[in-house]
Formats: C-alpha cells, sequence, structure tokens
C-alpha cells in the first residue's frame, strides 16, 4: 500500500492534493485494493457543499461506497475520464483516477486532516 | 472476508473480476466446506425422498444427480439442494449452509420407521474445481482418474479415504465438487494450489451463477416463493408415483398460470450495476417490483439482475427501468440465461 507524503487523508480513505485554494479529491490505495475492480464511478454535482456531506459514490463488483466531501467548500471540477474508465481509480489511484476539485474558502482546514504517516499507521 | 451463516468466507482473493475470468477460460477453485452434506438410507428412503422432494427420484439412477426441492406446505422454497444416488437405498444430499437446520428439522418431521439420516455436515469439507480445465486437473491431483459424467457422481476411496466426487456446479462451467473429510481438505487445496488452479471467493461465485440465472436461496428462492414462480417447473414431477409435500399448490398454479415469475433483466447501457433491493419501475415508473440478485456482469460488461415481475405487465422483450439512487436506467427483460456459450 502506497499513501504519498505531499498528501493529506481523511479516516474515510480519502486523499487530498492541495494547489493554492484549491483541492484533488480521490480515494487511497488502501481503499482502491479494498474496493477491488471499481466499474462505476458516480460523479458529484457541481456546487457548495459541506464537509461530511456524500457527494460521489465509487461502485465496485461487490459493492457500492459513498465518498464524502473531505473538506467545506465548493466543487468545480470532476473527472470525466472515470465514465468511460472507472478502473482508473484502481490503476492509478493518486494521479488519474482522481474524482473531484474542490474551491476552499478556508484553506486551514486542511490541517485538519491527517499526513502520509498518521494515515499509514490507520489502515495497518 | 464476509460472516456467512456463521462461516467466515472470503469474497474474493485477487479480484472478482479476474477470478470469473479464470473460470469462464481456464479453472478455479471455491472453498464451499459451509455447504451441508446429509446421506439418507433405508430399504424406503426412495419412496421417503419422493413425498418430500420435487423432482422424481424413482427415475435417478445409481451415481446420478438431480437438482431438486424441499417445499414447505404451501408450495415455498426452503431449500434447493442436489440430490446424488449412492445406491439402490442410499442418497448424498448437499444443501445450503443457512439451511441445514430446516432441512434437518423437516426431516426430522416426516421421519418414518425405517428411514435413517445423519447430518455430517462438520466432518465433511468441500472444494469446488470449476472452469473448462477441471477434467484435466481431476486426472492429474488423483494419478489418473478420470472424472464421472455430467451430473454423476463417484463414492471413491482414494489413498485410503473416502471422497465423493460430483460432475456439479454452480458455475455453468464444466468441473467437479469434491467432498472429502475436513482434516483432508487443506491438503486437496494445496494440491490445487501446486497445479495453479486459482483460488475463488463468493463474489465469483455469485456473478457466475447469475449470468447463468442459477437462483441463490435467501434471496432468489424464499419459503414465499414457489419453483414454479421461480421460472423451475422442469424440476417438479408433477406425476411421479409418490405425491411431495406441496404438490396441490403447485398443481394450482400449474393449471391457473402463476401472477409473478422471476424474470432475467439486463441494463441497456453500462453504469451503475444493478443491486439486490434496487426497484423495478415499469411503463409509468410505478414499482413493479424489487430485485432478488443484481450484478456488473463481467462476461457481457452490463448490469444483470433478477426479480418477481407481474406477468400480466412484462414478458421477454418488455421495456423496465431499475431505479439506481432515485434514477431510473433503461433495462429490458431477456431470455434466460444471460451468459451462453
Amino acid at each position: 500500500m502506497t499513501a504519498p507524503d505531499n498528501l493529506r487523508y481523511t479516516p474515510d480513505h480519502e486523499w487530498v492534493r492541495l494547489e493554492g485554494n484549491m483541492i484533488t479529491v480521490g480515494i487511497t490505495d488502501h481503499a482502491q485494493s479494498e474496493l477491488s475492480d471499481v466499474v462505476f464511478v458516480e460523479l458529484p454535482d457541481m456546487g457548495d457543499l459541506e464537509k461530511g456531506a456524500a457527494c460521489a459514490v465509487v461502485e465496485s463488483v461487490k459493492a457500492a461506497s459513498d465518498i464524502y466531501a473531505p473538506l467545506s467548500g465548493e466543487i468545480v471540477e470532476i473527472n470525466l475520464d472515470l465514465v468511460a474508465d472507472p478502473a482508473k481509480v484502481n490503476t492509478d489511484p493518486y494521479d488519474g483516477g482522481w474524482i473531484f476539485k474542490m474551491r476552499l474558502d478556508d484553506v486551514s482546514q486542511v490541517d485538519a486532516l491527517m499526513d502520509a504517516s498518521s494515515y499509514t499507521s490507520l489502515v495497518r | 472476508m464476509v460472516s456467512f451463516a456463521g462461516w467466515e468466507l472470503p469474497v474474493m482473493y485477487s479480484s472478482i473480476l479476474a477470478e470469473h475470468e479464470t473460470v469462464r477460460t481456464s479453472v478455479g477453485v471455491f472453498d464451499i466446506s459451509h455447504m451441508g452434506q446429509i446421506f439418507v438410507s433405508g430399504e424406503k428412503s426412495q419412496k421417503w425422498l419422493d413425498a418430500l422432494l420435487t423432482n422424481d427420484v424413482s427415475n435417478l439412477e445409481i451415481a446420478d444427480a438431480q437438482y431438486t426441492f424441499l417445499l414447505n406446505e404451501s408450495g415455498g422454497v426452503i431449500d434447493d439442494l442436489i440430490l446424488y444416488r449412492l445406491d439402490e437405498t442410499s442418497f448424498f444430499l448437499v444443501v445450503n449452509a443457512a439451511k441445514i437446520n430446516e432441512v434437518t428439522e423437516w426431516f426430522d418431521r416426516h421421519l418414518l420407521e425405517g428411514i435413517t439420516y445423519e447430518n455430517e455436515s462438520s466432518e465433511w469439507a468441500g472444494l469446488a474445481v470449476q472452469g473448462p480445465r477441471a477434467p484435466e486437473i481431476y486426472t492429474r491431483i488423483t494419478g489418473g482418474r478420470c472424472l464421472p459424467a455430467k451430473y454423476g457422481v463417484d463414492d471413491v476411496t482414494h489413498e485410503g479415504a473416502r471422497m465423493i466426487v460430483c460432475r456439479t456446479g454452480y458455475t455453468g462451467e464444466d468441473g467437479f465438487e469434491l467432498f472429502c473429510s475436513a482434516r483432508a481438505a487443506s491438503g486437496w487445496f494445496q494440491v490445487l494450489m501446486d497445479e495453479h488452479v486459482v483460488p475463488c471467493g463468493l463474489g465469483a461465485r455469485d456473478t457466475l451463477r447469475l449470468e447463468m440465472c442459477y437462483p441463490l436461496n435467501g434471496n432468489d428462492l424464499t419459503e414465499e416463493r414457489t419453483p414454479l414462480e421461480a421460472g423451475l417447473g422442469r424440476f417438479v414431477a408433477f406425476d411421479k408415483e409418490v405425491e411431495f409435500l406441496g404438490r396441490e399448490v403447485l398443481l394450482r398454479q400449474k393449471e391457473e398460470g402463476v401472477e409473478y415469475r422471476l424474470m432475467a433483466i439486463q441494463l441497456s447501457e453500462r453504469g451503475a450495476p444493478p443491486r439486490a433491493g434496487y426497484p423495478v419501475l415499469g411503463d409509468e415508473d410505478q414499482v413493479i417490483g424489487h430485485l432478488t440478485s443484481g450484478a456488473l456482469s463481467p462476461s457481457l460488461g452490463v448490469g444483470i439482475a433478477l426479480a418477481y415481475l407481474p406477468r400480466d405487465v412484462v414478458k421477454i422483450g418488455s421495456s423496465v427501468k431499475i431505479e439506481v439512487r432515485g434514477q431510473g436506467l433503461p433495462a429490458k427483460v431477456v431470455k434466460k440465461p444471460f451468459y451462453q456459450h
């Protein structure tokens, strides 16, 4: 299992990459490996979301899993590549398998998320 | 891992899609030790079983198998099982793990003098080796033995230990189910691993059986539905010598037709996989039923599902919708099975 040092993590197994006031969100290597065989991703609608709101669904052959807004902000972009190729969530979880981008009003929220070593000890 | 009828069972070893593909094209093994093994014997055991099971036991040859149902008085399915005839007066039944108690309670309630049954479920283990390469694997791991014919059973002593080998399965592929003592099972599993047979979990077992429209007890079969409603009337022998329990209800359904039937539904487009419990919508978006099983078909690449639907509203070819999170996905009622070789 990998968990890159430059990302932040939630207890729901999402990763967050901060660039300026924007975050990119996906599910972790651990999460994709537990789910296995992602066959469908229901992408979120654009717009404002409160932290913790269920906004997307990742479906593997075995189960449907909700994806939550890791922080409060506005969804401004979704990964349309996942419509044709949902398995990218498995094969490239931290890059091509990203799910959505959010604009944050308050960037300091990111500090409350786990760093790579805390996340790694959570799932170990 | 998932809890099932008191057992911890693997949903998958590596990937459901990969395991599914392996069974369709090569060979995989499922640990089916959770299933129940019951032995019935006695001078009149054939007649006794004929009174409890829907298929015609008097027609079952020695060393052959029959898929059959144990029904309650109102014709509902207590269990679907495979009955193997070992000799003139002794039979071997493989029953669903969750139904072992129901079956033995039913046997106790209807027991007759001269009939004995042994529930040996905890002493036996089972491995289902499935896929086109299964016969060749069997020959290699047994030092030259050949599998019995399709639906056949061999009750043999191999290297000093009893094993029952059945040319049956739950995947739609050729293969066999090997029943042996619980003590011998890990040895057999290792032998299969050494032959590079791929271990497969419950997930692939479910997608494989659903593509074939084989029913899952507890989902597609319940005590509230009859085999005729499930579309499995061919395993019901109305004209056999001994009348079976539940026959009256089934006969009435046969004459009058059933109101609901278990139908196969295929999604028209790739999308969210259908799952058990999702509503099925008719022409005017009214709910006409709920899925009893559903999955993405790895072989077809689209969602497939089963549901009891009213026959006066839909038939093969009808357009319906499957509701997923408030959205109606277009689908069609299709002929069974979904997957053709």
